[in-house]
């Protein structure tokens, strides 16, 4: 499988997340490759770690503005920081879902982590440039970063 | 009784069921919070997550049939994969789910549940 076919198939679970889960639909914009090696992330993000064929990781990067909406469009009341982890977690849960059942035996895929902040680095593999795809939502920003290495 | 590790479905689930005749009983965060209260409170209907902490989905399926085998029980899974499907179905499960889901998907599920 190459490598866009792989992105697309991360793109089309956070696509399909927002379509089911969310129900409004969000647009994709136009991927980029990042210029240095640890873009920029957002207020929350939901990691994934991917080994076997390839080596990297797959994150879901959005603001807490972003997330507190969606969670008023799933009726959700609550927008603690424990269930906007929690959100942000289920979202990296499903890409790790839809890539175990698109790419089968030849990636190990890890149960998803959550990060808190924008500082922390997310450990990219070296000599690995991640991909960053824009991910629109009503006026909301968020971010796929997809690195992953042969 | 609705059994997942994530507070924001378990109470997705909760409000999302709107069928007639099913009642929530209460919410467990793993399989053995969910063989405690099913011990407790006995429901019929169970939707169960599959990767959790503690005990995931498909060994508290197993143990749960083992223990009633006239309780349904409904996995809901991002696990997409026709395997697990299968697997869950072999350890008792009586239907799966894909995450995410619609409010329409759950209750169609759940409804092919109790009408068999």
């Amino acid at each position: 499988m190459a490598l866009d076919s792989e992105v697309a198939v991360f793109i089309d679970g956070v696509l399909r997340y927002f379509d089911n889960a969310v129900q409004q639909t969000a647009q994709c914009g136009t991927p980029f490759l990042a210029m240095d090696a640890d873009p920029e992330v957002s207020d929350y993000t939901g990691i994934i770690r991917i080994n076997g064929r390839r080596e990297g990781l797959v994150a879901f990067t959005a603001p807490k503005s972003m997330l507190s909406v969606m969670l008023m469009r799933m009726q959700e009341t609550d927008m603690s920081h424990e269930n906007l982890c929690d959100l942000v977690g289920e979202i990296a849960n499903t890409l790790s879902g839809n890539a175990r059942r698109d790419f089968g035996s030849q990636f190990n895929i890890s149960v998803p982590t959550v990060v808190f902040g924008r500082s922390g680095p997310l450990n990219y593999p070296e000599n690995a440039r991640p991909i960053v795809i824009p991910i629109d939502w009503r006026n909301y920003h968020a971010r796929l970063i997809v690195c992953l290495k042969d | 009784m609705v059994v997942d590790d994530s507070n924001v479905i378990r109470r997705r689930i909760e409000r999302a069921q709107d069928l007639p005749g099913i009642e929530f009983v209460g919410a467990a965060r793993n399989g053995v919070e969910a063989l405690e209260m099913h011990a407790r409170l006995k429901p019929t209907l169970i939707t169960m997550d599959l990767t959790m902490p503690e005990m995931d989905g498909a060994e508290c399926v197993e143990k749960l049939v083992a223990r009633d085998p006239e309780l349904r029980i409904l996995v809901i899974s991002a696990l997409a994969d026709k395997l697990t499907a299968i697997e869950a179905i072999e350890k008792g499960a009586s239907g799966f789910l894909c995450k995410p889901f619609t409010d329409r998907q759950l209750n169609d599920a759940l409804r092919k549940l109790i009408t068999g």
